[in-house]
């Protein structure tokens, strides 16, 4: 038995080969499941987030600062429905639906940050929490002032 | 109470849809950072040129609040301190008019991470 030698691995498969096989044994992207699903889920987010808008107004807020107070008011509802987990099962439903929206932003913070806890509160904790939001703020930021340099070179 | 929620919907949905499809047309190049990035700068950009203002009288939150909107906000602001303050305007701008976006997202994200265990 121990002696008993394997058979060799037969690997006629060069790698173009390769390629096209596992394209082939891929699961097509089902488009317009995801594209349903992402309406609706996007969809409802923002619905939510007028209510907050309106809530805000009703109480005195202007446009400008009810919409402010609004996206504020997201940021801490995605931040903690990733928190209970609850965030995860709506994006594995909902997919862009629930990455655009600022609770997706919300969410691409929290997540990283508690996967890595255990390396610390400093390069754990607060250096993950801009995996995502770093490169969002580094080129939304720039174009910013891109476009306020052009603003003030054309007035 | 309930003004601008079918607009809303409708309005956010198909943001949201744009960013699926730049997923599912464009795999695997397209991660979730990258719809991120692509929306924030790509609403700087419409605002810059006007485009995106309509967007927000017609959807409300459905077009503020997708990560376009944010972009819209910083280029705005940007374009507004210019007006009123010159060049430096053009680098106070943008952060002043989303300070709070980026504050509570930095605190709430922290109190988050700190309160939560992870999974596993």
């Amino acid at each position: 038995m121990a002696n008993q030698s394997l058979r060799k691995p037969t690997l006629a498969v060069s790698p173009e080969n390769y390629k096209t096989l596992a394209q082939q044994y891929t699961p097509k992207p089902t488009i317009v499941k995801n594209v349903i699903r992402a309406f609706a889920v996007g969809g409802i987010i923002c619905a939510i987030g007028q209510v907050i808008i309106n809530f805000f107004v009703s109480v005195g807020l202007t446009s400008v600062e009810a919409s402010t107070a609004a996206t504020a008011t997201m940021i801490f509802l995605g931040a903690l429905l990733t928190g209970l987990g609850i965030y995860d099962e709506i994006g594995k439903f909902g997919g862009a639906g629930s990455i655009v929206p600022v609770t997706g932003f919300s969410n691409s913070i929290v997540s990283p940050a508690i996967e890595f806890k255990r390396e610390g509160y400093v390069l754990g904790v607060g250096a993950k929490l801009f995996t995502v939001a770093g490169p969002v703020l580094v080129y939304g930021i720039a174009t910013s002032i891109v476009v306020g340099i052009i603003y003030f070179l054309i007035h | 109470m309930f003004a601008m929620i079918i607009p809303a919907f409708i309005v956010g949905g198909v943001i949201c849809v744009i960013g699926q499809l730049l997923m599912d047309l464009t795999k695997p190049a397209f991660t979730p950072a990258h719809v991120l990035v692509t929306f924030v700068t790509g609403g700087a950009i419409l605002g810059a040129l006007g485009l995106y203002e309509p967007l927000i009288k017609i959807g409300g939150a459905g077009a503020s609040i997708p990560l376009s909107g944010f972009g819209y906000s910083l280029s705005k602001g940007a374009m507004e301190a210019v007006g009123k303050r010159g060049i430096i305007g053009a680098f106070s701008g943008g952060v002043e008019a989303t300070a709070v976006g980026i504050a509570s997202a930095v605190f709430f994200g922290y109190l988050m991470s700190v309160a939560f265990k992870p999974k596993g």
